[in-house]
């Protein structure tokens, strides 16, 4: 589980560096980092505990296990939407535009209905899951990787353009997807959903080791590029001039990204809204634009937000909703007065 | 020079549009899984029954809902003064379904009108929600609005898909959002002819819905009120929105995309560019429905699935042209 090795960074860091800097402001920053992430700490390990025990009625030995894995696969796909959200708004220099607002989910959604469109039921049925997941994964990494530097590359467009291409974009993908889930015969379809979605009730063990795998090498690539995406909220210009290589760089973090997105998606299905939700309230709360610091913070957010809703879905609600459902209406609402005051400053 | 050639333009285009939609309306009665040999319908009961309960009512339901929804697009543009404002980029849509939801849930057993009226009330309470948001951004950009409306749509959606599926009707939802004229025969299609008559009213206060888009103080200053004019304006958009989706479930980006396209050609002047809406609006159903009809024949694909592909690529265009007019930011 990453998260004790995400935290302890920034709090050593945090020490570590307070007496160079300028004294008062730095150390307030600092003693402020340390509250955050001592707050968040307490709220993960409590949502954790509260996830393991809540309505167990002395069944430890058939209930933990499954729900030691569900726990597993929530803070895998929590830690993977923070981090490819961080790491997608520096590259884009803003905070509205996330890899799912941009499409991405949709997308990968969309060239797995394609690929088994066009290979057919049988043959997907042959080939091994494994090699499905990563075919999917590398196309989706391709096209993203394109179709980004054709939307993203003209610096002429403004914001509103790009997440109004991105909002469209989504919805095209979406029809297609539709349009094809009818022209397919069923069995197709079938075959289709099983390689599609798993879900965070029901969880397919190989899927999610091979998910898991993926999630974390795309958080450990993300991770050691923390000093280069520092360098990179400086904005395109002065991050030249400070020796990145930059094309090389937005193509490597692209594909960190497309990968955490593919990874993600495959586990539980697209979640528009949760990404920009965490990333946010990140920023807000640790009011740094450190990596090291805000990565960390909103994947920390991301895993107790998910393991909390998920409790809360069996226990309260008795799996009557879903979780997508909730988290996209507190994210959209959350979004709407993000672009209002976003307006007025 | 150029004025002549758009005088004439304007002078054939409603012509070319009303033949087209003859056309397609024809092409739309031949097609079907039954080979009708029109040349019968005089001397064969069948061929007559065949026409009368099921191609006609669905050209007619193809007509009605696509010109209904073209101008409900016309209007909401006109009233807002943003090209990028249509039912469905400003919550209406989605606001009819949860209304169609909550009549569901709470008048299980409703007539179909009492659904529209409770549909109606609900879209015109989203829409009013989305007109007090924009009016509340400072710098309004062009396309922040249709943004806002997109995301507020979300928003009333996953409300929506949070009660249907306590309630089993996740299906039901989904079919709402994704229009289908094949369940359409004769006597389950009329509630369309409310959207129709939207139209026409429409057609009536046109010059004031472009007075009231110029802005309050404009409109006031010439004799307009403007608020039962924006009142007004955006019930015949909630109505026509609420008659199709309670009817045949929701098309898709059509009322941004014809509007869009027709005054592109012959300009804003609302008068003469409404008819000329209609019909093109109608044509573009038609042949929707009747590229699904055809695509796996003899089976079909949604009328709101083919829309909904080809209107979100133009719409993806239309923001993406270089140079364009609108995306300046």
């Amino acid at each position: 589980m990453p998260q004790p090795d995400v935290l302890a960074p920034p709090a050593a860091e945090a020490s570590a560096t307070a007496p160079a800097a300028p004294p008062v402001p730095r150390r307030r920053g600092a003693r402020r980092l340390v509250v955050v992430f001592g707050a968040l700490a307490a709220v993960t390990i409590s949502s954790v505990a509260l996830f393991l025990t809540w309505g167990i009625d002395g069944h430890w030995d058939y209930a933990l296990p499954r729900r030691l894995e569900q726990l597993v696969a929530l803070t895998v796909v929590g830690v993977a939407v923070a981090v490819s959200t961080v790491v997608f708004q520096t590259l884009t220099e803003n905070r509205i535009l996330t890899p799912a607002i941009m499409g991405f989910d949709a997308l990968y959604v969309l060239l797995a209905t394609t690929l088994v469109f066009v290979l057919g039921a049988p043959r997907v049925a042959e080939l091994p899951g494994l090699l499905m997941f990563g075919v999917n994964t590398a196309l989706l990494v391709t096209v993203a990787t394109l179709g980004y530097r054709w939307v993203l590359g003209d610096s002429s467009r403004g914001l509103y353009t790009l997440v109004l291409v991105g909002v469209i974009a989504s919805t095209l993908f979406g029809s297609l997807t539709s349009f094809m889930f009818r022209v397919m015969d069923p069995n197709e379809f079938d075959t289709l959903m099983t390689v599609l979605f798993a879900s965070f009730n029901v969880i397919d063990t190989t899927a999610l080791r091979v998910a898991a795998a993926l999630l974390v090498v795309g958080i450990v690539a993300a991770i050691r590029m923390v000093p280069t995406l520092d360098v990179l909220t400086l904005g395109r210009d002065a991050a030249i001039g400070l020796g990145v290589e930059y094309r090389a760089t937005v193509t490597r973090l692209l594909i960190v990204v497309a990968g955490l997105v593919a990874g993600s998606t495959a586990l539980v299905g697209p979640i528009v809204f949760l990404g920009l939700l965490v990333a946010n309230l990140a920023y807000q709360l640790t009011r740094s634009q450190r990596h090291a610091v805000t990565m960390p913070a909103a994947a920390l957010i991301a895993v107790s937000a998910l393991i909390l809703g998920q409790a809360v879905l069996q226990h309260v609600l008795h799996f009557n909703a879903t979780l997508g459902s909730i988290i996209n209406l507190v994210g959209g609402v959350y979004f709407v007065g993000l672009l209002v005051t976003e307006s007025r400053s | 020079m150029s004025s002549h050639r758009d005088d004439l333009v304007v002078a054939v285009a409603p012509w070319a549009a009303a033949a087209t939609v003859a056309v397609l309306s024809i092409v739309s009665i031949l097609v079907g899984v039954i080979d009708l040999d029109i040349g019968a319908v005089f001397s064969d009961a069948d061929t007559r029954q065949v026409l009368l309960t099921s191609r006609v009512p669905r050209t007619a339901a193809l007509a009605l809902a696509g010109s209904a929804m073209a101008v409900a697009g016309l209007i909401m543009q006109h009233l807002t003064s943003n090209r990028f404002v249509a039912p469905t980029t400003a919550g209406t849509v989605d606001a009819a379904a949860v209304g169609l939801l909550a009549a569901t849930l709470l008048f299980g057993s409703a007539s179909v009108m009492t659904k529209i009226v409770i549909a109606l009330a609900f879209s015109l309470a989203g829409t009013a929600v989305f007109v007090l948001l924009i009016q509340r951004l400072r710098f309004k950009d062009v396309l922040l609005v249709p943004l806002m409306g997109l995301v507020l749509g979300s928003v009333y959606r996953s409300i929506a898909e949070f009660f249907a599926y306590r309630n089993n009707l996740t299906q039901s939802l989904s079919s709402w959002f994704n229009a289908d004229f094949s369940g359409i025969i004769a006597g389950r299609y009329e509630t369309l002819w409310l959207a129709g008559g939207a139209s026409v009213i429409a057609y009536v206060f046109a010059n004031r819905f472009t007075a009231a888009g110029m802005g309050e103080a404009f409109a006031v200053n010439i004799g307009v009120d403007y608020r039962t004019t924006m009142t007004v304006g955006l019930a015949i958009a909630a109505l026509a929105t609420a008659a199709v989706v309670v009817t045949v479930g929701s098309i898709p980006f059509l009322g941004l995309i014809v509007p869009n396209i027709v005054t592109m050609i012959l300009g804003d002047n609302l008068r003469r560019v409404l008819p000329v809406t209609a019909l093109v609006g109608a044509a573009t159903a038609l042949a929707c429905d009747i590229l699904g009809r055809l695509v796996i024949f003899p089976y079909e694909v949604t009328m709101g699935t083919i829309v909904g592909v080809i209107g979100s690529a133009v719409f993806l265009t239309l923001v993406m042209r270089k140079g364009n007019r609108y995306a300046a930011t």
